[in-house]
């Protein structure tokens, strides 16, 4: 007997015909510990291998139950072990294992890789400053390679030699990409407290405490949560508003326990995390920005802003809490600027500034996410944002990142254009009076108050 | 491996739609368990529960042979496993 109505399968099918429902990324996560060499030719020889073996099967797989469960999955993705844990001490640019991250990427079709990473919150140690001296050269030679560096912990502080190398290096691979408009900074996001399971790109890494093979989901639906509050009675209440996403959210979050079980059965591996992030995309009406707007916001980044997204990412996590025992990953709404249409408007008008973005990053995941600033803006000053997002992450115990794209050439009011999910973006004014003597300080900011637990 | 799906019929109303897809559904071993069907405002819509045996055609060749019946008829039809639908509606 039929036990579904057939109301609810109306439901679903409008959820994806409509409103973009999909799951964003089925992450295979790989463990690349076995592929440590004291040769980098070696090592890329391996890690090539290891990645072509372990992922040959998961993008048709993840195809046939995106045909079979009728919800599209939009990426296919691999994370794996931060590559400065496996140098083992080979010497020199690291740039070839990039490219054999790459080229492994292309051959089995997934459309991002992500792991030429380094942690280095507390110190830099010797291959960590060999991935990141590499990082310029291996993002603006490679297509699907994404590059990720955690600078501060709750439990460590901020590690301000780190902020500072990491800005320098940003403004680097802006230089290496300027014939693409910076694109390589793009695939370059600078983390605090960065997680060890995140299926998102461009921070995906497989981290330390993970099974040698997982598999990790992102679930998308900014549409879907954005046609539910729209749906809503002008009048009614925000506690109507909060119950009607997090019912959404159970819905969506659904969807993606059960692609993730099944990537996970077919595949033969652990099925790992669902990460419950609502991400937009460029797409009209698949947008974070629109949802703030519809929960009565004038323009995102006005008044108001900062509530509207604490409601909407609690809301997320409660409905989504229902749907998975697996919770993981970021876990929180994504405001990047580029890839969401809304948010792209509120910039053009004004609506939305670089501070208010800051503010928006202490109630949701990620924050300072693909803002495309001037190409002039000096190191110091990136070092100096970067240092902002990592203390509203430190002393509130919760990830927080930025991936800025100083574009080359380029003023306030320019826009530019990354392609496909990555978007399109007005470049937007930096604060001209950065705390250039504070970050050239070095050292650490030592770990709050709050970090002695124990 | 016997696997449940539900079948969704959506387009305008016309003679055989009924027939076509029971035929297709028939020729490719998948046994209609439940039937709810309905018109509104000249609207065609029909809800099946199947039982689709792998072993007999693979779940994405009767999607095939529906995708010819929609594609001949001007409907829109879907064939989504069970699973799905459960997931999401139910606790």
């Amino acid at each position: 007997m039929l036990q579904i109505t057939p109301e609810e399968i109306a439901e679903t099918l409008t959820m994806v015909t409509q409103q973009h429902l999909d799951i964003r990324t089925v992450t295979l996560g790989v463990s690349l510990k076995e592929c440590a060499s004291g040769d980098v030719d070696t090592l890329a020889t391996r890690v090539y291998d290891r990645l072509t073996t372990v992922a040959e099967h998961l993008v048709p797989t993840c195809e046939a139950i995106a045909r079979e469960f009728g919800i599209p999955i939009i990426n296919k993705r691999i994370s794996v072990t931060p590559i400065a844990e496996i140098v083992a001490g080979a010497r020199g640019d690291l740039t070839p294992v990039a490219e054999a991250m790459d080229r492994a990427a292309k051959e089995v079709g997934v459309d991002f890789i992500g792991g030429f990473s380094a942690l280095v919150h507390k110190g830099i140690g010797q291959a960590d400053r060999q991935v990141i001296d590499s990082m310029p050269s291996a993002l603006a030679t490679t297509d699907r390679v994404c590059a990720s560096v955690n600078v501060a912990s709750t439990r460590a502080g901020i590690n301000m030699d780190a902020v500072m190398l990491m800005a320098e290096t940003v403004k680097a691979t802006a230089a290496a990409t300027a014939d693409r408009d910076g694109i390589g900074c793009a695939k370059l996001v600078v983390f605090c407290n960065m997680v060890e399971d995140n299926p998102f790109m461009a921070g995906a890494v497989h981290g330390s405490g993970e099974a040698d093979v997982v598999v990790n989901v992102g679930i998308s639906g900014p549409g879907v949560v954005n046609a539910v509050v729209r749906s809503l009675p002008e009048d009614a209440d925000l506690t109507a508003v909060a119950e009607a996403i997090k019912a959404t959210s159970f819905k969506i979050t659904r969807a993606g326990e059960l692609v993730a079980r099944e990537a996970a059965r077919r595949l033969g591996v652990a099925m790992g995390i669902v990460d419950l992030s609502l991400a937009p995309t460029p797409a009209d009406g698949d947008s974070v920005a629109e949802i703030l707007e519809a929960i009565g916001v004038g323009r995102v980044g006005g008044p108001g802003t900062t509530t509207a997204l604490a409601l909407l990412n609690d809301a997320i996590k409660k409905g989504g809490a229902m749907g998975t025992s697996s919770i993981g990953g970021l876990s929180g709404a994504f405001i990047p600027v580029s890839e969401d249409s809304g948010m792209v408007r509120a910039v053009e008008c004004g609506a939305l500034t670089l501070e208010k973005l800051e503010a928006m990053m202490s109630v949701c995941s990620v924050g300072l996410d693909m803002i495309a600033i001037p190409g002039d803006t000096p190191a110091e000053t990136i070092a100096a944002i970067i240092s902002d997002a990592c203390a509203i992450g430190v002393i509130n115990s919760k990830t927080t990142a930025a991936r800025l794209i100083p574009v080359p050439g380029r003023v306030v009011g320019d826009h530019v254009s990354f392609g496909g999910l990555l978007g399109a973006a007005p470049v937007m004014a930096v604060n001209g009076w950065a705390g250039t003597r504070l970050v050239r300080r070095g050292g650490r900011v030592p770990a709050p108050l709050s970090s002695l637990r124990n | 491996m016997k696997t449940r799906a539900i079948l969704s019929v959506l387009g305008e109303d016309r003679v055989g739609i009924v027939a076509a897809v029971s035929n297709a559904l028939a020729a490719a071993g998948a046994n209609i368990e439940d039937i709810r069907q309905t018109i509104l405002s000249g609207v065609f819509s029909m809800t099946m529960l199947v039982t689709v045996d792998e072993e007999a055609c693979a779940f994405e060749d009767v999607q095939a042979h529906l995708t010819a019946v929609a594609k001949e008829l001007g409907l829109q039809i879907t064939l989504q496993r069970e699973d799905v639908f459960a997931f999401m509606h139910r606790v």
